[in-house]
């Protein structure tokens, strides 16, 4: 039998005729990217529609008013101590992930395994101070379509009728409840994702299989949630 | 996924240039921005209200700086192929596209409420 093949027969090489990945990326990690960039649009269009409303509003709850306790701890007088707290979190969570995504390149199973349960930990510990800072606002009077009292109200703002007053604070619980709640969603979804990740180190899976890849994918998702956070934090809690 | 393409996307070196000391690094940038803004919020704007009207534009500009190194050296995008950076950079027009839009239709709410 002969060995040459003819021109159309040939195994094709170049990037974009078949022959390998164009994006020299697994099939999975790009469809994660693409879960993400559609997730972002998602979030934007949440934290746009927030920018636009308090565009058009005369007033607007201040940030250091509405978010000035640690729960548990200081009552008032303390802005952005608390927030500033969970971004530290959630910020030093995924640079355990990246550590971890590093240990599996290196295929060490045991690093691996500890960086990533320190960044359950990290996600636990983030969905716990949400859950504080939900049960504070609460406990104050915002929640889904109610807000406290008008003289509670008083004390949020510097100008604005009472009408106003109160129409811009719903606005605000309901915008803040949502998109804080869609994150909080994410990073619980994104806390289970690494559990079932570390459940699959610690038997092996990944050891068998030769390579760690699965926490490269997990680690973009858990990426994300700490960016969608960076931008929570500026509009909700600074601008 | 085949065997052989693992094989290839593992053994072609490109996350080579993410090391723990590079990781520690862009977390402590990403650490000072953070207490940059803290900063500006807690200190600057309190003593200075004049300045005020400056401190948003600074917030979204270190947001943003914030929002690439997550993005460039946490999820590797940098250092990916330029096809890969390019298809999920572009399609951020419409997010922009998406703000221009509601940012102009916010100014005719105004004469609703």
């Amino acid at each position: 039998m002969s060995t040459t093949v003819s021109q159309i027969d040939e195994v094709k090489t170049s990037p974009w005729s078949g022959g390998r990945s164009p994006f020299n990326v697994e099939y999975g990690k790009i469809m994660m990217w693409f879960f993400l960039l559609s997730d972002a649009f998602t979030f934007s269009s949440l934290l746009i529609a927030y920018g636009a409303l308090r565009f058009s509003a005369d007033v607007w709850p201040a940030a250091d008013k509405v978010f000035q306790s640690v729960p548990g701890l200081i009552d008032h007088g303390a802005p952005l101590v608390f927030v500033g707290l969970m971004t530290f979190i959630l910020i030093l969570s995924s640079v355990t992930m990246v550590l971890a995504v590093e240990a599996g390149h290196r295929n060490s199973k045991k690093e691996v395994m500890g960086w990533m349960v320190a960044t359950v930990i990290g996600g636990f510990m983030f969905l716990g101070c949400q859950a504080l800072e939900w049960g504070h606002l609460h406990h104050e009077g915002f929640w889904w379509g109610s807000v406290p009292g008008p003289e509670e109200l008083k004390a949020l703002f510097t100008k604005g009728s009472e009408a106003s007053q109160h129409l811009t604070s719903q606005e605000f619980a309901n915008l803040f409840f949502t998109i804080t709640g869609f994150h909080g969603f994410h990073v619980f979804t994104g806390v289970i994702i690494n559990i079932i990740i570390t459940v699959n180190v610690l038997m092996g899976t990944y050891e068998k299989r030769g390579s760690y890849l699965m926490v490269e994918k997990v680690g973009l998702y858990w990426h994300f949630v700490d960016l969608v956070w960076v931008f929570v934090f500026t509009f909700f809690y600074l601008v | 996924m085949s065997s052989a393409e693992s094989h290839e996307v593992h053994h072609d070196g490109e996350h080579e240039s993410m090391s723990k000391k590079k990781i520690w690094q862009v977390a402590g940038i990403l650490t000072l921005i953070t207490c940059i803004e803290f900063i500006i919020a807690l200190a600057v704007v309190p003593s200075h209200p004049n300045l005020l009207r400056f401190a948003n534009p600074v917030y979204i500009i270190l947001t943003l700086a914030k929002a690439y190194a997550i993005v460039a050296y946490f999820m590797h995008l940098k250092f990916e192929k330029m096809g890969l950076i390019l298809s999920i950079a572009i399609p951020v027009i419409f997010i922009i596209g998406l703000i221009l839009v509601l940012t102009n239709e916010s100014h005719h709410w105004v004469d609703l409420r």
